[in-house]
């Protein structure tokens, strides 16, 4: 139907288009409650459309606002859903209503995760005697801290394992990615300054130096573009793992989001490549679509067979002169350690620093007596725990000498 | 103006064979007067888009490609240095004279963007895998794509005399900021479906007959479906339909050799090439009916 169509029906349409409006503004509602960004233009642009005679069609309104409202691929995939689950009346198929992060905790397939977790934790608390999250800010609170400090920073000491209420987890994995952002505006910031010329920029130079008469007093230097660090994480997921995992799953996926060059690989007894699940902005759904490849065939971890596959098929492409690898993993290698050591070596050939994150590491007693572990430290620069926040704020630093 | 259904014919009549959703992008493109922002895996003819586009309104395209490093005086407008100087050296001593003559339109050198917003007619313009390009390059493209207008310093404020019909494509090496997306009208590129894919092989490839041509395609979705580390975009597929037509192939199923020799137009890694044997060509091959 065209615009002039609806022009003669246009009484008719004048009737119902209040109840359209009231309707689409409900509409509009629904799509930011499931995450996409929709602002006054788009209502504006969207009511412009159904005057417009769009409304008629329901096929050719749903393309039309499927254009206007996607901002990304995920908003574009699920799109249609959301459409006919509210205009004409069919159920989603999708999961929907997912907001922000806050929900991580209690997401359905984040939940077995989540759940060993804290069934570990809960152990691990009545044998040791460590003390819960929930009294720890009193403890603190004794010491005389900074006063108004926040709880978040009182969860900086605690190990990951010992977080035991969903709302701990929940602040864990905020500071997380708080974190992530946080070091990814530093460490480029610092690039900028330190940005140096090397060679003329004769054609710069000769337009700085007209009010000179073309005399080149003023030189212009051509600055060689400076790479940006590059991070590649590559994450155990082995059973032996699962207590850190779902906390770094999140750091690793506010580095993604925030690093503008940064890889991740999962693995257990095999790798998968994860950077695009990853690249998801909305965490929840993010850490869900991971939570399933982090799920291993609980065969134990094949650190040496997954550094193969890494080398052979992943690491041209992915490591530049300036990449950091970071390795988190307890080094519990079920495979042969002799090949672990190789690819160990292979990879320290490539690559700029090797960065081995145990998180075992600050347990009591802990040495590393693995036959992994062994074979891979001579290749790591870098061989520290990760089992508090601070001590993943700590790498920071380290990061920023590259 | 053109009304959707219009549009969908003309794209038609230009030889480009779109699904029905990419003429209501181009309808609302017109209507709203917003960009619109391609996404796409490489190789599934984003590019096109913009040409077709340009077919349709009977508009030149201008085209911006981006990459990393990429500035103004590549993207908007430079002065011509050296006609400058000479200027100078010409009339030394008149200072004044040629203060005024040498910032003139006489010595500007117009780049993509300035052109595209001074045209008589309104142009398509095309900026192409505008994720290669830095951040802040984004963001001043966002404020040029909502004020249309150019401010030269030493000239004064350009305004547009024509809004260009603007398409910006990525391949999503990095993430866009929000406020770019939010300006855009999105559409996702996908690669096409059998049929699709062989009424495009028969467009554009000649001498491929029906069949064959719906084999390919099918094939070719086929592969697609494997876990391939580089997937074939519909560039590929055109040029397999070639190098079979150029070697005689009526039907696949004839000569199988040849169909898995050629399988190098399509996959362009070690890693895939290594994993298609002739067994799993010969597999797909005999899903292919």
């Amino acid at each position: 139907m065209s615009a002039r169509a609806t022009t003669s029906a246009f009484d008719e349409f004048d009737d119902v288009s209040l109840r359209l409006s009231t309707k689409l503004a409900s509409f509009l509602r629904t799509l930011r409650d499931n995450g996409l960004a929709v602002g006054l233009a788009e209502g504006q642009d969207a009511a412009a459309l159904m005057a417009a005679g769009y409304a008629a069609r329901p096929p050719l309104l749903r393309s039309a606002f499927k254009h206007l409202f996607s901002a990304r691929k995920s908003d574009w995939d699920k799109f249609d859903g959301l459409f006919d689950a509210f205009w004409l009346g069919k159920r989603v198929r999708a999961r929907s209503g997912v907001t922000g992060s806050a929900r991580a905790a209690s997401n359905p397939s984040l939940k077995g995760l989540q759940d060993a977790q804290s069934e570990r934790a809960g152990g691990h608390s009545a044998t040791d005697e460590a003390p819960s999250s929930d009294d720890e800010p009193q403890e603190r609170g004794g010491e005389g801290r900074m006063e108004g400090a926040s709880r978040a920073e009182n969860l900086a000491e605690v190990d990951f394992r010992k977080l035991a209420d969903p709302e701990a987890i929940e602040q864990a994995h905020a500071a997380a990615a708080r974190l992530a952002k946080a070091m990814r505006t530093r460490l480029t910031r610092r690039d900028l300054l330190r940005r140096r010329g090397e060679r003329l920029d004769l054609r710069r130079t000769i337009h700085r130096n007209i009010s000179h008469g073309g005399v080149p007093i003023a030189l212009v230097k051509r600055r060689r573009k400076h790479k940006p660090l590059r991070l590649v994480i590559l994450l155990d997921a082995s059973g032996s793992m699962s207590m850190y995992t779902a906390v770094f799953l999140r750091f690793i996926h506010g580095v993604l989001d925030e690093f503008r060059e940064a890889e991740a690989f999962l693995f257990h007894t095999r790798l998968a490549y994860v950077s695009d699940a990853m690249k998801e902005k909305d965490a929840a759904r993010a850490l869900d679509r991971l939570s399933i490849m982090a799920q291993g065939a609980g065969g134990g971890t094949k650190i040496g067979e997954s550094l193969q596959t890494f080398n052979r098929w992943h690491a041209a492409r992915v490591i530049h002169s300036r990449t950091c690898v970071m390795i988190v993993s307890d080094g519990y290698e079920t495979g042969d350690a002799d090949l672990l050591g190789r690819e160990m070596a292979a990879l320290a050939k490539r690559c700029r620093r090797i960065a081995w994150l145990n998180p075992m590491m600050a347990w009591d007693g802990y040495a590393p007596e693995a036959k992994g572990i062994k074979a891979a430290l001579p290749f790591v620069d870098l061989y520290a725990p990760a089992n508090t926040l601070s001590s993943l704020a700590a790498l920071e630093p380290y990061l920023t000498r590259m | 103006m053109k009304s959707r259904d219009e549009i969908a014919q003309t794209l038609a009549a230009c030889g480009y064979i779109a699904d029905g959703e990419l003429a209501t992008a181009l309808a609302l493109m017109q209507m709203l007067r917003r960009p619109l922002l391609l996404e796409g895996e490489a190789g599934v003819g984003k590019t096109e888009v913009a040409k077709a586009l340009a077919c349709v309104h009977t508009a030149e395209l201008i085209r911006l490609q981006c990459y990393e490093g990429l500035d103004q005086s590549a993207a908007l407008y430079e002065w011509n240095y050296q006609r400058q100087l000479l200027a100078i050296e010409a009339h030394r001593g008149h200072a004044d004279a040629i203060e005024d003559q040498i910032f003139s339109e006489k010595y500007l050198l117009e780049r993509p963007l300035l052109a595209a917003i001074r045209r008589a007619q309104p142009p398509v313009l095309l900026i192409d895998e505008i994720d290669r390009a830095d951040d802040e390059f984004e963001a001043f493209l966002l404020e040029l794509l909502s004020d249309f207008q150019v401010s030269i310093p030493e000239l004064g404020t350009i305004n547009a005399s024509t809004i260009p019909h603007v398409v910006l494509t990525s391949n999503g090496t990095r993430e866009l900021s929000d406020a770019l997306r939010r300006r855009c009208l999105y559409h996702y590129v996908d690669y096409p479906d059998v049929d699709r894919e062989a009424r495009i092989i028969l467009a554009k490839v000649d001498g491929a007959d029906a069949s064959l041509a719906l084999q390919i395609a099918r094939m070719v979705e086929s592969i697609r479906k494997e876990e391939l580390r580089k997937m074939p975009g519909v560039a590929e597929t055109l040029d397999w339909a070639a190098a079979l037509v150029g070697l005689d192939v009526r039907d696949m199923h004839d000569a199988p050799d040849v169909v898995h020799e050629t399988l190098m137009c399509l996959l362009k890694t070690h890693e895939d090439r290594a994993r298609f044997k002739p067994e799993v060509t010969a597999r797909l091959l005999g899903r292919v009916a």
